[in-house]
């Protein structure tokens, strides 16, 4: 029987396909990798490390290979007193963002400002490094490996921190605790101007990964979440149960996330909260039970500095 | 299936791979809506089942997901092919054993695959939240000898000409296996930022586009002319679908991303080309439509024809609304709210699960060689999928246009928490009425197995009275 080959249909099929790939993956990715970091994409890089998600460096999302971002008030070697600076510190072994380990990712002008005031290429994710966020007299954000240019330690700067903001590890804990899944991280651009704030400009992603956008808006935007409420207390108890702050609320309870035991090493036992809570709830108590303190090194303080850092 | 694993391929017979994908894909639907059923109660009532961390709804809320789109959706596609595919070449599977063995490293993939989700190890991107050696699995040893047993058996068939059916099926097992490959490309290659971003959807929107939907239609494409016995209303329409889903669909990615920052070049293509997606909408559902004349009495009277094309006209508004809801006029109210949800559950628990059941329902028929054991059952079924889905589809429109006019108007956003409790608990009861309804399927096909009425050789299922 002689068969039909249909020769036309599959040159057709291929081109009609290269076609669509072409327009819908490489001109899009040439156009997009064109654009320059902001001073946002900078400071996510610098604040989130390399990647959130699954990967070989923490393989089960507990939050490790993080940067620690730090406050400082005063400097770290001499012990002067200067202007609140935040840096960003990797230390020894911590991995690199994508804008520090390619070329390609910061955009030209950041790039150039960043190595040649910023000495980047001099950092090394063996020894560590502590980095800050600048910008040069042109306004170009750029990136400054403080451990070249000023001889910051990794320890030195950790011990003179006024204040440690785990929020690294607590996007990992945004990512595997699935809150991305009701709060997005993009303000829209047509209307949540007034509500959620500014939406993100094109730059402000570079090296970020993954955005966890979210898709699906069942409760309200995060991006700007640390500016609206920067209640450390508030977000305490709304974390441990929602319904304390805000009654009609449908967020699951995160106190889980406390561990063990609280920040003054008393053990935390959540059956025991929950009947309290639940007398507190018939009426038959005026105040709920305490919401314990998280521990310092809990998942649930983590996650809280990463929606605090959210500015 | 275990005897089968290590027979020779002679001593398989034939549909076997079919029959066991069906069974496995029956048994994830009963799981992927259970699970669907219990998220939507946590939203309903949110200290629900409260204490067992296991079942936290974001840990869960992506395990219905894949449990749905690869356990329910994709199986009862391979199991649609791999008795489809040899039919319309008038020709045997090309390798029964090689199905058999794709069928059980599919099981024991996807069940690693929901654990890992469900224990948080995900890549955190939606639609491709598998972590990368999960994707690799899933293209090389689920996705991949799947296609190459289409392929191969499109390519030894013993007709001359192909099929409408068969140039989507042999066609979209290699969208799909592109799509897989590019679409997991950030993960592979840590692409990141914007590019990660637009990659996510870009896979999200191409699978459900070049694999979901086409699928699904090519189904009914074989469905509708074997049972009705009318010949397809027209052989050229059919070529204007698949050329403009091929041209069409696989390039409006990224109107799910309309209000984000991405270039504005791409957003107003992927607009445009997105209403375009009207073309191979209207040629298809009309082909069907058409090809029913004189048979529309099937339409109440054969449980195949009624799934059928109760899927085909729940195409219509699917079409209508995924032409025109991602246009920047109307993205803007809608957005990111329930509306979007019930345009998803409007495809894959509408459109697609229709046709699907059809598919599943004739084919364990035809390779068991059993009549339906009972056609009330399967007319409760029908009714359950019909009346749950729609009670969430219409209660989640609502909530949604109630969370789009709060998005524009500025409304406190725990008001509209308040004003959509309501929904979610209608949401909740048609989910939990589908999830019912999936039950009462399994134990009708496991019926129909040992106590259906054999249907003599040469004969359709369709021929054959009911007994009960």
């Amino acid at each position: 029987m002689a068969f039909r080959e249909y020769k036309i249909g599959c040159w057709m099929f291929g081109i009609a396909l290269s076609f669509s790939m072409t327009v819908t993956i490489f001109l899009p990715s040439i156009d997009i990798s064109s654009m320059s970091s902001t001073k946002e994409a900078l400071e996510k890089q610098l604040t989130y490390g390399w990647e959130s998600g699954f990967n070989y460096y923490d393989p089960f999302l507990q939050g490790k290979d993080k940067p620690i971002k730090v406050i400082l008030n005063k400097d770290p070697m001499t012990g002067e007193a200067i202007d609140e600076t935040a840096a960003y510190v990797f230390p020894a072994g911590t991995h690199f963002p994508n804008g520090l380990t390619h070329d390609n990712i910061l955009g030209d002008d950041v790039q150039k400002a960043s190595v040649e005031l910023g000495k980047i290429d001099q950092a090394s994710e063996e020894a560590g490094a502590v980095f800050l966020v600048q910008t040069t007299e042109d306004d170009v954000p750029y990136i400054e490996n403080a451990t070249a240019t000023r001889g910051w330690q990794v320890d030195a700067v950790l011990n003179a921190a006024e204040q440690k903001i785990y929020a690294g590890a607590g996007k990992t804990m945004f990512i595997r605790e699935g809150c991305w899944w009701c709060h997005t991280l993009l303000p829209e651009q047509t209307q949540d101007w007034q509500t959620f704030g500014r939406p993100p400009l094109v730059g402000d992603f570079n090296g970020e990964s993954p955005t966890t956008f979210g898709s699906d808006r069942k409760a309200p935007d995060l991006l700007h979440v640390g500016s609206r409420n920067s209640s450390r207390e508030w977000m305490t108890m709304h974390f441990f149960n929602p319904r304390l702050v805000q009654p009609h609320s449908i967020m699951p309870r995160y106190d889980y996330l406390w561990g063990d035991k609280d920040a003054n090493g008393n053990p935390i036992d959540l059956e025991a909260w929950d009947r309290e809570y639940l007398e507190y709830a018939k009426g038959n108590r005026v105040y709920p039970p305490e919401v314990p303190e998280p521990a310092p090194d809990s998942e649930a303080r983590k996650l809280i500095d990463f929606v605090l850092n959210l500015k | 299936m275990l005897k089968y694993l290590f027979a020779k391929e002679e001593d398989i017979p034939q549909g076997t791979a079919a029959v066991f994908f069906a069974v496995s894909s029956i048994a994830w639907f009963i799981i992927g809506t259970g699970l669907g059923s219990f998220n939507a109660a946590k939203l309903a009532f949110p200290d629900f089942f409260h204490g067992s961390y296991a079942l936290q709804f974001g840990h869960m809320r992506q395990v219905h997901v894949h449990a749905v789109i690869f356990g329910w959706i994709a199986m009862a596609f391979a199991a649609s092919m791999m008795y489809i595919t040899p039919a319309l070449g008038n020709t045997k599977l090309w390798s029964e054993k090689l199905g058999v063995w794709n069928c059980l490293l599919y099981n024991v993939g996807l069940c690693l695959a929901l654990a890992l989700l469900w224990s948080g190890v995900t890549s955190g991107r939606e639609y491709s939240d598998h972590i990368w050696p999960i994707d690799l699995y899933i293209a090389f040893v689920m996705v991949l000898p799947w296609a190459l047993n289409v392929w191969m058996t499109i390519l030894n068939r013993r007709t001359q000409g192909i099929y409408t059916t068969n140039w989507f099926f042999g066609a979209c097992m290699f969208m799909t296996v592109i799509v897989f490959l590019i679409g997991n490309l950030p993960e592979w290659f840590h692409l990141t930022g914007l590019n990660e971003a637009y990659m996510t959807w870009w896979f999200a929107h191409n699978i459900l586009g070049l694999l979901i939907t086409p699928v699904a239609a090519a189904i009914t494409y074989y469905i509708v002319p074997k049972i009705t016995g009318n010949p397809l209303y027209s052989h050229r329409v059919g070529h204007l679908h698949f050329w403009s889903i091929v041209v069409f669909y696989s390039t409006p990615a990224a109107h799910h991303l309309m209000s984000s920052p991405l270039p504005e070049w791409l957003k107003s293509f992927a607009s445009v080309e997105g209403v375009l997606i009207l073309v191979p909408a209207i040629a298809y559902v009309c082909n069907i439509l058409l090809t029913m004349q004189g048979k529309w009495a099937m339409f109440v009277e054969n449980i195949e024809i009624k799934f059928t094309i109760t899927g085909v006209l729940l195409a219509i508004p699917l079409n209508m609304q995924g032409g025109f809801q991602q246009t920047r006029a109307i993205n803007w109210y809608i957005h990111g709210t329930g509306w979007i949800v019930a345009h998803a559950h409007l495809a894959l628990l509408g459109f697609s699960t229709f046709a699907e059941a059809a598919a599943v329902y004739y084919g364990l028929q035809v390779l068991l060689r059993r009549k339906l054991y009972s056609s009330s059952l399967a007319n409760f079924h029908f009714w359950m999928l019909l009346i749950g889905f729609s009670l969430y589809w219409v209660s989640m429109t609502i909530a949604g246009l109630i969370q789009g006019a709060a998005k524009i108007y500025e409304v406190p956003y725990m008001d509209v928490v308040i004003g959509e409790h309501p929904y979610m608990v209608v949401r909740w009861l048609g989910g939990t009425m589908v999830f019912f309804g999936n039950i009462v399927w399994l134990y009708n096909m496991v019926m129909t197995a040992r106590a259906g009425t054999p249907v003599p050789a040469g004969r359709q299922p369709a021929e054959v009275a009911y007994t009960r």
